[in-house]
């Protein structure tokens, strides 16, 4: 047995070394490398000015709003996504292809052009926020425009996660659910649901974790006040502008942490589900 | 069993049924509408506001053919790039067995996890001018950060994982049976490449590639911060889009945009198209 059985099961198929080997090779240029910088970075000033560098006012708003904003269009697009996937799968209606496929429109828009034309639409001229702005709610330039801005890049991941698994869901339970004389209302709480749920908050999470990150489609139509309106992306542009790349890498580093943690903590709530539900 | 069920509720519990479906699909089709096909019709608005020759004449400015020429040139490298690094991943990830081949799986995914602003940032920390490579890149008398080089790195880290996860869900349900009889009835390793594994994905390959492309094409954040912005030179189609916008140029910004939006209609009819006549040759969808 040679020393490289121990850590892989033998195969006659050729090309392990290379495909691995350029694979890692690829990786560590391209990934490890670089992440590792942004793990470095923070630190070369010492632990002092990385505290200094997350505790500052301008940066916990940063980081306030991109983490606030991202669960808040989350948990539209949960209700909503959810909407459009039970309607997509569920019924039928003219235009349902081309409804179906206008869903992945954010996920192939540039983040820029969404940017501008979200804010051309929801300025005080534009053609809703004018519909909005005689009752005194203004969304462009304030963070309920950041908030618009990620329900729009979100949307897709939660009704791409969702569809499938309702598409399987046996529609039998529901009609028996019916007949035992189950409300709508009951049979969505007590029997969709909770199929659902897996799925949901898979969905949830992958749009939570691109509406923290997002940059592109927010800055436009955010007004980028420092304290207000401005997202912790756009705080480290703004430091490594200054050349502050501690500042930077600082800020990302908390960014990529607290996403890391909370996905962690969707994950876990997922597979308590999981199990309660065997 | 759900249409016999409908036929013995009372006539008017099926006109409310009825009534609670058309509101729902109203509900959903008036968002979709406001949330995603507003911002479409609101570019297209915005560009013709002068009229067509004036957005065309905006469209025929030498930055943006440059700005397009140097989006297309990123795509051109970055995808072939990544196709590769697709198929040798999945290869070795769905072909073997090996410790620390999830963590592998994990590390392909990352770069989707992280801010685009982020995957920019890297870079300059790498190659900036208080770098991690500076000392080294000054003496040798280069320069990477502010050039089309950073851009291209910019792109490859975020577009990276896009054909490997294409790959690997379908390469992993097919299963290795027809590498292997290839094998013992004596074809070379390039043959079983080329001829069997190589069509086997050719769709999903294709899918991948397709995706990657619109989101190469399309960077904004992690191109932006390393890209120093200069018109002619370091200027990407998007990046053209926020300099026209701020300088209020907006017919100019607005069908630069447009420009793209075309591009990424292109692309969602593709992608459906490809969804619709090889379904069954595309992974299992539903897992993004």
């Amino acid at each position: 047995m040679t020393p490289s059985a121990t850590w892989k099961a033998h195969s006659p198929l050729p090309g392990f070394s290379l495909s691995l080997g350029f694979t890692l090779a690829y990786l560590s240029l391209f990934v490890l490398i670089p992440l590792a910088a942004l793990a470095i970075r923070p630190w070369e000033n010492g632990l002092d000015s990385v505290i200094a560098a997350t505790t500052s006012p301008r940066a916990q708003a940063a980081l306030r709003l991109s983490f606030v904003a991202a669960a808040v269009a989350a948990a539209v697009n949960a209700v909503m996504g959810g909407l459009l996937a039970w309607v997509l799968t569920r019924y039928d209606f003219p235009g349902k292809r081309l409804a179906d496929a206008v869903i992945d429109l954010p996920f192939a828009l540039p983040t820029a052009v969404a940017g501008i034309a979200l804010t051309a639409l929801y300025a005080q001229n534009g053609p809703i926020g004018g519909l909005l702005a005689p009752l005194g709610i203004k969304i462009a330039y304030t963070p309920a425009g950041v908030v618009v801005a990620m329900i729009f890049v979100g949307l897709p991941f939660v009704v791409r996660s969702i569809q499938p698994v309702l598409q399987d869901l046996d529609q039998e339970v529901e009609a028996a659910a019916e007949t035992l004389g189950a409300s709508p209302f009951q049979t969505a709480t007590r029997i969709i649901l909770p199929a659902l749920l897996p799925a949901l908050l898979s969905g949830v999470g992958l749009a939570f974790a691109r509406g923290v990150g997002e940059y592109g489609s927010v800055i436009f139509i955010a007004g980028n006040m420092p304290l207000r309106s401005e997202i912790a992306p756009l705080l480290i542009v703004t430091q490594l502008e200054q050349f502050d790349y501690a500042g930077a890498a600082t800020i990302g580093m908390a960014m990529l942490i607290l996403s890391f943690l909370i996905l962690l903590g969707f994950n876990g709530l997922q597979t308590l589900i999981a199990r309660r539900g065997a | 069993m759900t249409a016999r069920a409908l036929s013995l509720a009372p006539a008017s519990a099926a006109r409310k049924r009825g009534l609670g479906r058309g509101l729902l699909i109203g509900l959903a089709l008036l968002w979709l509408v406001l949330i995603v096909l507003a911002p479409l019709g609101v570019i297209l608005i915005e560009a013709l506001r002068k009229g067509t020759s004036v957005a065309l004449a905006s469209l025929s400015q030498p930055d943006v053919w440059a700005a397009a020429r140097l989006t297309l040139l990123t795509t051109a490298v970055a995808t072939p790039l990544n196709a590769a690094f697709g198929l040798a991943a999945a290869w070795c990830v769905t072909r073997f067995d090996f410790i620390g081949k999830t963590l592998l799986m994990a590390l392909i995914d990352l770069p989707l996890s992280v801010s685009p602003v982020i995957s920019g940032l890297v870079w300059v920390l790498l190659f900036g001018a208080s770098g991690w490579f500076a000392p080294w890149l000054n003496a040798a008398g280069l320069q990477i950060m502010f050039t089309p080089v950073a851009i291209v790195l910019a792109t490859i880290l975020v577009t990276l994982p896009y054909v490997a996860r294409e790959l690997i869900p379908l390469m992993q349900q097919q299963g290795s049976d027809e590498e292997l009889a290839a094998l013992t009835l004596g074809a070379r390793p390039s043959a079983i490449f080329f001829f069997i594994t190589l069509p086997n994905v050719r769709w999903a390959l294709l899918y991948g590639v397709l995706l990657a492309n619109a989101r190469a094409m399309g960077e904004f954040g992690a191109v932006s911060v390393v890209s120093g912005h200069i018109r002619g030179l370091t200027n990407t189609l998007p990046l053209h889009v926020e300099i026209l916008y701020n300088e209020y140029d907006f017919v100019g910004a607005f069908a630069t945009a447009a420009l793209l939006a075309v591009l990424a209609l292109v692309t969602l009819v593709l992608k459906s198209f490809l969804e619709h006549r090889h379904a069954d040759d595309l992974a299992a969808r539903g897992r993004r």
